[in-house]
């Protein structure tokens, strides 16, 4: 089966390609990249005016399921990768049950490649039962086809467990992927902690709980020598820990998720519960130290976070309302704002999307190399577009930017070779 | 001036001229709960619903009171003995009630912004009698209005308050009430509970309470919630009480004509010192009884306001 993608721009920054060639790909492979390729009987897509790049790909995604369907499940949560552009998404373990064991890995790939449109990569939990006790059963997990560790949506708070946890996970060459929060410090909060918790009489989360537990994750990767991926980063103090530890020469990788190099706590202004989410959204300063961190490359990786939850859960009072937002069908024009802005490059963004999230997780994907798997997107950069909330493919609308002017989308998503979305 | 709102949800989005309004249309409502007969047929026929999610004596009697004197009729509905109970979301409890069709929802609940939260998903009117620590509109404007009573004016005066300003709701409705009428504010209380950008909403933070209240024309103290305690904010409210307690010594240190006013209920010994609480200076009582008559001028202000004059 042969198709051949014509006149597009291609990006692929690890291959260190920007310009316009032919992308040949045959049974699901790239066959050969370069100008005016002659492939007789091939299906051609024209590309003409659009970005080509690789696959992109979404390391820290909920898809919900098992458990937690009337959410998201893995059909709707890869329909809405693909719509988005995405053809990998490395799924947190918080499910229920949680991906503790075999079992629900080899369920979640499965059923990812029997019914999904997009890869998934499971994450396994660092604890078992997400406890925060005793450390999970990595190598099998990690046999199993679990890319890395978490126990996302909660900290490990217990220093001597996640000082075990990092050593552990680095036997078996995995990274463990750290929500660093202190709880304690937390205490309740439901948005930043600042003038608008103030104003708004809502009980703060200070910045402080967030770079404590990231400096404590840090110090740990530091004695450990393991490799610590920091998860959502959301403070200029957190970026800048980041920073020196990589001056250090520490083993540590972070991302940002859209929404917090967007939007800042300003957001949460009329009680809008698709302002809530943990980390919360924070200062201006905190925004700008986000943006400035993805461009000097502190920052590895954008992910989305997306975290989709029922209208129930949302359409309730501020102080008690779910925290997350969906983010996989809005990564795209979000990025792409920052590279119009002028602060990253194209190669950049698509850097931050495709080569850098795919080496932190060690998975073949995120390059058009020859002989590569043909994970595709094909992006119009400039089509204007309102998000209406209702049009999305994920089952949860929980999105702070309905209503709001978009430019950029994919317009084909391409899984191995074979079209899984198409923009109508 | 025609001042007709479709709900009383804060008084940040009040104009200095509409709360003028108010309290002076609540000087026209004080006479009447001193007759005999304490009735108007001003709000004959309608429907107000006192939902109060959390407890109280002052606000919720006091919003009855003024409904029916106004011979509305009132019914009150406390959560602990509703559906709530059974797991019932908020807004399917509001929208049930106003299935009833009520003219007016007045609400007391824990969750900021639960007023503004009911007032975009109902047709009827939402009177906010205490949103979490968001705000307490009528609170702040029969405070205004006690001061008004017994010191002729607002604008020029310095106003002290003293307590737990975090979590708060009264300081925040008082802060932009008093600010808006031309008057200065201090706060005061240990640092634990003093919230980030307070001075942004318009007042002086000090860490004491002598310095707070010198020279002002007014001290108003808020209750320690003794169970604070346990949160780390205080160590005791032994400690608290010595520092930030009012007793008369300290009290010499306001003007010699200031007030000693508290939005209720009082812990006797931790903020104010039985002498102070019983003392000549304290107009609390007096708060409590314009209290009715504010809330009489909202209820009227929100059901119609001078068009029911002609009906």
């Amino acid at each position: 089966m042969k198709t051949l993608i014509k006149s597009g721009r291609i990006v692929d920054p690890a291959n260190h390609i920007d310009e316009k060639l032919d992308i040949l790909i045959i049974d699901g492979k790239i066959a050969e990249l370069s100008a005016n390729i002659d492939a007789g009987d091939a299906e051609i897509i024209n590309a003409a005016g659009l970005i080509v790049t690789p696959g992109l790909i979404d390391m820290h995604v909920h898809l919900r399921d098992p458990g937690l369907e009337y959410k998201e499940d893995i059909i709707t949560g890869t329909m809405a990768a693909a719509a988005g552009g995405v053809t990998s998404v490395a799924c947190m373990p918080n499910t229920s049950p949680v991906n503790d064991n075999l079992a629900v890995t080899r369920y979640i790939i499965s059923k990812a490649r029997e019914q999904g449109s997009a890869n998934v990569f499971p994450v396994g939990c660092i604890t078992k039962g997400l406890k925060g006790e005793i450390l999970a059963e990595m190598g099998e997990l990690k046999e199993g086809g679990c890319v890395g560790f978490s126990d996302d949506g909660r900290p490990v708070t217990d220093g001597e467990l996640m000082r075990r946890a990092l050593e552990y996970a680095s036997t078996f060459g995995a990274p463990v992927i750290s929500h660093a929060e202190d709880l304690s410090l937390v205490a309740g909060g439901s948005m930043n902690e600042g003038e608008v918790s103030t104003e708004l009489g809502l009980k703060g989360i200070p910045w402080v709980a967030e770079d404590a537990m990231t400096a404590r994750d840090i110090m740990l990767a530091e004695f450990t020598g393991a490799h610590l991926h920091v998860a959502h980063v959301s403070t200029r103090g957190s970026v800048e820990l980041v920073r020196q530890a990589k001056k250090r020469g520490v083993r540590v990788s972070c991302e940002a998720t859209p929404h917090h190099f967007t939007l800042t706590e300003e957001a949460v202004r009329g009680y809008d519960t698709n302002a809530k989410m943990n980390p919360p959204l924070r200062t201006r300063e905190d925004v700008d130290a986000v943006r400035a961190g993805l461009a000097d490359g502190t920052i590895d990786a954008i992910a989305t976070d997306h975290a989709p939850h029922h209208i129930d859960e949302k359409n309730v009072e501020f102080a008690i309302a779910m925290n997350g937002i969906v983010g996989l069908e809005t990564l795209l024009p979000l990025t792409l704002r920052l590279v119009g802005e002028k602060l990253l490059s194209l190669s950049r963004a698509v850097e931050l999307m495709t080569i850098n999230p795919a080496r932190i997780l060690g998975i073949e994907r995120g390059t058009l190399s020859v002989g590569a798997v043909a994970d595709l997107t094909l992006i119009n950069p400039n089509k204007e577009w309102v998000l209406d909330p209702a049009q999305l493919h994920s089952k949860s609308k929980n999105t702070p930017f309905g209503g709001h002017q978009l430019k950029g989308l994919a317009v084909k998503t391409l899984l191995a070779g074979k079209i899984v979305y198409s923009e109508n | 001036m025609i001042f007709n709102p479709k709900h009383i949800l804060g008084i940040r989005d009040l104009t200095a001229e509409e709360l003028t309004f108010i309290l002076d249309t609540a000087e026209s409502f004080k006479e009447i709960n001193t007759r005999q007969i304490k009735k108007v047929p001003t709000l004959r026929g309608r429907t107000i619903i006192n939902l109060f999610f959390e407890a109280s004596t002052r606000t919720r009697t006091s919003f009855e009171i003024a409904g029916k004197r106004l011979s509305a009729d009132t019914v009150n509905i406390s959560a602990s003995s509703s559906s709530v109970v059974k797991g019932e979301t908020l807004e399917d409890t509001a929208k049930n009630i106003e299935a009833m069709h009520p003219d007016i929802i007045v609400m007391r609940h824990s969750a900021s912004g639960a007023c503004e939260y009911l007032a975009r998903r109902l047709k009827c009117s939402v009177v906010n009698a205490g949103d979490g620590m968001h705000e307490h509109p009528s609170q702040a404007l029969l405070d205004a209005f006690t001061i008004r009573q017994f010191k002729g004016r607002i604008d020029g005066l310095t106003v002290a308050i003293v307590g737990d300003i975090t979590h708060s709701r009264v300081v925040r409705s008082n802060i932009y009430c008093l600010n808006k009428l031309g008057a200065k504010v201090r706060i005061a209380g240990p640092r634990t509970m003093l919230p980030p950008g307070i001075e942004r909403l318009g007042c002086e933070v000090f860490n004491n309470l002598e310095d707070a209240i010198r020279d002002v024309d007014c001290v108003m103290m808020l209750r320690i919630q003794r169970e604070r305690q346990g949160a780390s904010l205080i160590p005791s409210t032994r400690e608290y009480s010595r520092f930030f307690g009012l007793n008369e010594a300290k009290l010499r240190l306001a003007k010699p004509d200031a007030i000693v006013m508290h939005p209720g209920p009082i812990n006797r010994g931790v903020e104010l010192s039985t002498v102070v609480a019983d003392g000549p200076q304290n107009v609390i009582l007096g708060q409590v009884e314009n209290g009715v008559a504010v809330r009489m001028a909202l209820l009227y202000l929100v059901a119609g306001g001078e068009q029911l004059k002609n009906d």
